[in-house]
């Protein structure tokens, strides 16, 4: 092998690593990469559906407008996550005192076809009293997780019955139903707490 | 014929002997259980399992009176926060470590409720570890709403 053809390999094999960068960061860090799965929920003045609220009442995203809000879903067959987001709910709502008086929360079912308004009324009620319960149609509760970006899958288990994935963020919205930030499952309450008073404070201080 | 009868006399042999495996090392601590709305919903139950023990011991299996599928589930949250539920299958515990059940992770899931679960009763949960050993706890049942083994 002569000195030409080993640079001439020499260069080859540069032109396959330099390529094979050029892909890896195309695909992971370029204009190639996926989109982010998680995306922002919608202003809630985007969003079509309409739900029954805890006393029967007909209700939707309009509904929620003019007071900041807060929204989670899930379904009250659930024994671990939902009796927990609401207890933790239930504390932070505690904690923010006499300044969530005027706060929508709203907790949507995910597993209608289990979850009748009054199974909601009865499961919220063990809550703290602000805690709205809001149940649909399987059709309507799917254009509202598709609103807030949310998903949600029936999980058949072993006993014959079914369990339901869901997503288990607490998403907040300021009063003019503009998306303004996201709880996740596992926040502190240090951190949860400080999150909604900002998005309270900058309600009042737009109206005032 | 003979293999039913070489079972029945291991069972006889097997359980009452006193060389158990590290179960007996097992403590279980701050056990709590939600009350249910009826008994149509799954209950969930919490503690922690302590091995004081030399062994790892493996919890296997879980039986209570209150439900008819009493199983370990564990909960987790993806990178998109959706959560999901799962049987946990069998729980290791390396000795002098604990393994705790907890909201939002491991928990006794209480399928088929044969009654409701009524906060201030007890029910007795046993857990069977793979030694053969088992250890009975009396869960206390605290408000729906609560967040731990102090309410």
């Amino acid at each position: 092998m002569n000195r030409r053809s080993l640079l001439a390999y020499g260069a080859a094999a540069f032109g396959v690593l330099a390529l094979t960068l050029f892909i890896g960061w195309w695909r992971v860090d370029g204009p190639g990469a996926p989109e982010p799965v998680a995306q922002r929920p919608l202003p809630l003045t985007q969003m079509e559906f309409q739900m029954t609220d805890q006393s029967g009442a007909i209700v939707g995203p309009a509904t929620l407008l003019g007071n900041t809000s807060m929204v989670f879903f899930g379904f009250t067959y659930c024994p671990d996550v939902c009796p927990t987001t609401l207890s933790d709910i239930s504390g932070w709502l505690d904690d923010l005192g006499d300044d969530v008086a005027d706060m929508n929360v709203v907790f949507m079912t995910v597993d209608p076809e289990r979850d009748s308004v009054a199974a909601m009324a009865e499961y919220v009620s063990y809550f703290h009293p602000a805690i709205q319960g809001w149940s649909g149609t399987l059709e309507e509760t799917a254009r509202a997780a598709a609103g807030f970006r949310a998903s949600y899958e029936k999980v058949a288990n072993k006993g014959g019955n079914y369990t339901m994935n869901h997503t288990a963020s607490v998403f907040l919205f300021d009063a003019e139903g503009r998306f303004a930030s996201t709880i996740d499952y596992h926040e502190q309450r240090e951190f949860a707490v400080p999150k909604i008073r900002r998005v309270l404070a900058r309600a009042e201080k737009e109206t005032s | 014929m003979k293999s039913s009868l070489a079972i029945v006399f291991s069972i006889l042999v097997g359980l009452p002997s006193a060389s158990l495996a590290g179960s007996e090392d097992v403590v279980i601590e701050d056990a709590w259980a939600r009350a249910s709305i009826g008994t149509n919903r799954p209950g969930a139950a919490y503690m922690t399992l302590r091995n004081t023990g030399t062994d790892p011991v493996t919890l296997v299996g879980l039986e209570t009176p209150l439900a008819m599928m009493p199983d370990i589930h564990e909960t987790t949250t993806d990178a998109n926060e959706v959560s999901s539920m799962a049987p946990a299958g069998e729980i290791t515990i390396s000795p002098g470590e604990s393994v705790s059940l907890e909201p939002g992770g491991l928990h006794a899931m209480l399928m088929r409720l044969q009654m409701k679960m009524v906060e201030g009763e007890t029910f007795p949960l046993t857990l069977n570890f793979a030694d053969g050993g088992s250890l009975t706890v009396d869960v206390p049942i605290l408000g729906i709403a609560s967040r731990g083994p102090e309410g």
